[in-house]
């Protein structure tokens, strides 16, 4: 525990600035730039929006919003967990000339992608304002929830990034995973009233993903109070998660260089 | 004596355990443990490096030379036995040190600095040292993937040549860049080397950078000390050994 503070203390300047330069460098080699990290969760809502409305012919109340929290939550989620098993790999040019614990490349990209994350909900916040969304109190909420949202999936990534070390096919696995979860999690309908009731129960309650978005939706755009013992609960298991995915890599790190 | 020791190691054992990555089909389908070679790349090197030396390491290929550099960097653990640093910061200077290819050589500056645990401040006043002596010019503000190989080492070795730290390790990287950088670097080293502050190992097969550098010489083979002492006691034989 000491040694995880001390080390992050001492890294996170690093991981600031590796983070930053990783933005600025997505800027430079790309046509549209900056204006990529609008468009993208912008186009992607209107797809859903189009399966959503035309396909299946369901709406809700403020459909966009409800897309696009929907959709920020789970891009996050998603992409830091892929990225994270390659992480090593990828980085093998710094990982093998120099030590540094092996979770603040992780935290470089959750960076690069909360910072995205935090474009759309820029983006949800202009919605809501454009539907006139009435916003209580309990917007508040949100910040729990976030934190909840940045343990668990630190936890799943730094589990993932040490397995990924060593397992070579992980990443499709991983991928399919993902894909399963994303259609389970409802980002672009809802669970509560497209699923039949014991199975949506399960899915909300069981599914880390699905349980957030559902209350980041509920505290922001409905007005209405997330489910807080479930909050508690993933609270609990994000940081759990976190524990024990920084004590593997601690535990195996020096062992990573031999097998890249 | 001690207070003086910059580097102590002790019954280095490093193995490789061959881990090759397993895919999930073949280990489902391979019922039985593949069985798994253990390959003894330094097996059993003490020695004690005082401060302000300057130690080469001779032996020939896949004798342990690089692991055990590695091992002092701290990159990977000693599986048995035991590297005191006594909390010098040190950097292993290599051919290619990691950088980041989109990223342009003045960021990747910053980074690799950062990673060598100095603060954004202390890099960023010394940048302008780094970018001159490494010579690349308008460059430095391009992505490192379009660098050409020279230009990459050059990099490199400027990085860790003019951050200084107190600890070098130096993985055969003296034939960096042309013959004009080359005699530049020669000296920049010679100048880092009389600092009578820092500690630095020397990983070559040029026997005549051992010769001209080298206090002393490490000579390890098959992962074992053959002889360690004053260069020029060392080193006739290792010539011999080679010849």
């Amino acid at each position: 525990m000491n040694r995880f503070v001390n080390d992050v203390k001492k890294y996170m300047e690093y991981a600031v600035y590796s983070a930053k330069s990783m933005l600025k460098a997505e800027v430079s080699n790309s046509h549209l730039s900056w204006a990529w990290w609008i468009l993208d969760p912008l186009l992607f809502m209107m797809v859903y929006s189009f399966i959503s409305v035309v396909v299946f012919g369901r709406s809700e109340k403020y459909l966009a919003a409800f897309i696009f929290i929907g959709l920020s939550s789970w891009n996050f989620f998603s992409i830091t967990i892929k990225q994270s098993v390659k992480l090593v790999t990828r980085n093998s040019g710094i990982v093998s000339k120099i030590y540094m614990p092996k979770y603040i490349l992780i935290f470089t990209q959750m960076m690069v992608n909360a910072f995205k994350m935090t474009i759309s909900y820029i983006l949800v916040i202009g919605v809501m304002v454009i539907y006139q969304v009435p916003v209580t109190y309990k917007i508040v909420y949100v910040v729990p929830l976030l934190v909840a949202l940045f343990t668990i999936t630190f936890g799943i990534s730094a589990l993932c990034l040490h397995f990924g070390v060593f397992v070579e096919d992980l990443f499709n696995v991983i991928n399919i995973l993902l894909k399963l979860v994303f259609y389970l999690s409802g980002v672009f309908y809802n669970i509560t009233k497209r699923v039949d009731p014991p199975y949506s129960d399960i899915l909300l309650k069981l599914n880390p993903v699905a349980y957030l978005m559902q209350s980041m939706r509920e505290c922001m755009i409905y007005s209405s109070t997330p489910d807080l013992k479930w909050m508690c609960i993933w609270l609990a298991i994000g940081f759990s998660l976190s524990a024990i995915g920084v004590y593997v890599i601690y535990k195996y790190e020096n062992s990573y260089v031999k097998v890249i | 004596m001690d207070e003086k020791c910059a580097i102590e190691i002790k019954d280095l054992v490093i193995r490789y355990r061959c881990l090759n990555k397993i895919s999930i089909r073949k280990s489902l389908f391979k019922l039985k443990k593949s069985n798994i070679e253990i390959v003894e790349a330094v097996s059993g090197v003490s020695c004690k490096v005082p401060k302000g030396e300057i130690m080469g390491i001779v032996g020939k290929n896949g004798s342990g030379k690089s692991t055990m550099l590695r091992a002092i960097a701290g990159i990977f653990a000693p599986d048995e036995g035991s590297i005191d640093l006594h909390g010098h910061n040190v950097s292993l200077l290599s051919i290619g040190v990691g950088f980041q290819k989109n990223l342009t050589g003045r960021e990747n500056i910053l980074l690799s600095g950062m990673l060598l645990g100095f603060t954004e401040q202390q890099v960023r006043s010394k940048t302008d040292e780094i970018i001159e002596f490494s010579e690349l010019g308008k460059f430095i503000d391009r992505p490192v993937k379009t660098y050409s190989s020279g230009m990459y080492s050059k990099l490199a070795f400027s990085i860790t040549a003019v951050l200084e730290a107190e600890i070098m390790l130096i993985d055969e990287v003296l034939s960096v860049g042309d013959a004009k950088f080359k005699k530049k670097s020669f000296r920049k080293m010679k100048s880092l080397i009389n600092d009578s502050n820092r500690t630095v190992i020397i990983v070559s097969h040029n026997n005549e950078t051992i010769r001209k550098l080298c206090n002393t010489v490490l000579w390890l083979h098959d992962g074992k000390v053959k002889m360690q002492g004053k260069t020029e006691d060392v080193l006739p034989h290792y010539e011999e050994f080679m010849a």
